[in-house]
């Protein structure tokens, strides 16, 4: 079997070196061109972050509202409950009712932290 | 030449031919959308450039590319330039998982229409159609302008929430095929409406899996950042969000990424949900149509996938159309309304869902 693979010059993966390899290049011509081509001009208010005409006060780069921390969180729990259960999904046929309630058992779990981060207010974005 | 030879340089092809099709797509999309969006406001639209405003794409793309580099003085210079490409890249890799058409012969092999030939193609795509998050937010944190940040931190929380939904409603779908692998998911669909033998579902599966249709059709709007989900750019309270700062062809990769997840999500939802190349009366179709050419070995999978992919193409049509028509028909949400629909609706719904699948696939 490692020989057969050994020999076997093309696996699924091949094409998509050149598939990148394209699209990088293509992206950077794209980036590139305006380079050589585009006017230049030079003063000084351009350079200035555009806030629809008010000078801009202070930094971009604050601290902010942590309640997009909170769903970062939560997202990344509920992902890993999609990744186990893709093979979950592929061999219930096999697994039968065993294998659904043991599915049933991990999603109520996590059903019960959704429900928890529901009741303290991390779903709402009202306050 | 020996065949080994001829089916490499077939999937070099393949390869490029399909990256010039993703990139295609766009200005047809983007003289489409500006010709609907006319349509339906009663407005004319571009129609000077060209016959019918054809080449509008084209003129636009001169005007892009001859346009000052530029950058705000503050804003950081090796993330300002990665985040359009961090965004154009990763829809253009989801599109390399997709099959096109039927697999065809080529130098006594079978060479599928997809770039990548994988059966854990519906994993590749739930894990890189996430990625073009990155790119939104390294773009908005980058300009240094308060927008930006805002469209950018705005973008990752939509689609986090939504790429939930997204991926429990499509593993509903391989719960009843068996398989992540997309052409065996396509091919479990071969009937309209019907069961295979062996008593599984063998029609569309958007019969058996309403729900999960619907789900992932709403969650795939909020995915590609489109009206009515399009709160990362909302230009009447964000300017541009994310892209505020960008101009020329920086912008025009956003552009890019945009359209191409789109195009990627209608041929997704058409492969999960509506057969793939699939349609009613499609063995007599291609029957027909091989004994009119008189093809013969394998002539006749070349006629398959020609016919394949032209149904495909019609799907993916109709719902590229379908997002089109909802951009200029709807209102936006409220971010709270968004979040509250992705957390509090589209979750729970999608995990029963799921759930109730698991429940009947495993009892029978």
């Amino acid at each position: 079997m490692l020989a057969e693979t050994a020999t076997a010059p093309i696996t699924g993966f091949t094409p998509l070196v050149p598939y990148v390899l394209v699209a990088l290049t293509v992206f950077a011509v794209l980036m590139l061109v305006p380079k050589l081509l585009g006017k230049r001009s030079y003063s000084k208010d351009k350079f200035v972050a555009y806030e629809c005409g008010v000078d801009p006060i202070g930094s971009a780069r604050q601290r902010f509202s942590v309640h997009f921390y909170l769903v970062a969180v939560l997202f990344i729990l509920f992902d890993i409950e999609a990744v186990f259960l893709f093979p979950w999904a592929i061999s219930l046929q096999e697994i039968g009712s065993a294998g659904f309630i043991s599915a049933l058992l991990f999603v109520g779990v996590l059903a019960l932290g959704l429900a928890y981060a529901w009741r303290r207010g991390v779903l709402d974005w009202n306050n | 030449m020996s065949n080994d030879t001829v089916y490499l340089i077939a999937s070099l092809v393949k390869a490029v031919v399909i990256f010039l099709a993703g990139v295609h797509v766009v200005p047809i999309l983007v003289i489409l959308e500006r010709r609907i969006s006319a349509w339906v406001q009663f407005r004319i639209g571009p129609n000077r450039v060209g016959p019918l405003g054809l080449f509008q794409p084209l003129a636009d793309l001169v005007k892009f590319i001859s346009k000052e580099d530029f950058r705000p003085a503050t804003a950081s210079p090796m993330l300002f330039g990665l985040g359009p490409i961090l965004t154009a890249l990763p829809p253009f890799l989801v599109l390399a998982m997709i099959p096109l058409a039927p697999s065809i012969e080529i130098g006594g092999r079978q060479l599928a229409l997809s770039v990548v030939d994988t059966d854990l193609g519906l994993l590749f795509v739930v894990a890189l159609s996430s990625l073009s998050v990155y790119g939104l937010a390294i773009g908005g944190w980058s300009s240094d302008n308060k927008y930006s940040l805002l469209g950018g931190l705005r973008s990752s929380a939509q689609m986090v929430s939504y790429e939930l939904a997204l991926g429990l409603s499509a593993l509903a779908v391989v719960a009843i095929a068996g398989s992540v692998s997309l052409p065996e998911i396509v091919a479990q669909q071969s009937q309209f409406i019907g069961f295979a033998e062996n008593g599984r579902w063998a029609g569309w599966n958007v019969f058996a899996q309403p729900l999960a249709f619907i789900l992932f059709l709403i969650a795939g709007f909020a995915e590609t950042n489109r009206l009515p989900f399009d709160l990362p750019e909302a230009e009447s309270e964000l300017v541009g969000g994310y892209h505020t700062e960008y101009g020329g062809t920086k912008f025009a990769l956003f552009f890019m990424g945009e359209y191409v997840a789109m195009l990627a999500i209608s041929l997704m939802i058409s492969i999960l949900f509506l057969g793939g190349w699939h349609f009613p009366g499609d063995k007599a179709v291609i029957d027909w149509a091989v004994g009119l050419v008189g093809a013969e070995g394998a002539a006749i999978s070349w006629v398959t996938a020609l016919i394949g992919h032209l149904a495909l193409l019609a799907k993916v049509g109709f719902f590229l159309f379908l997002f089109i028509q909802i951009r200029w028909t709807l209102p936006r949400f409220r971010y709270d309304q968004l979040m509250t629909l992705g957390w509090k609706v589209l979750l729970p719904l999608a995990t029963a869902n799921l759930l109730l699948t698991g429940a009947v696939v495993s009892w029978s």
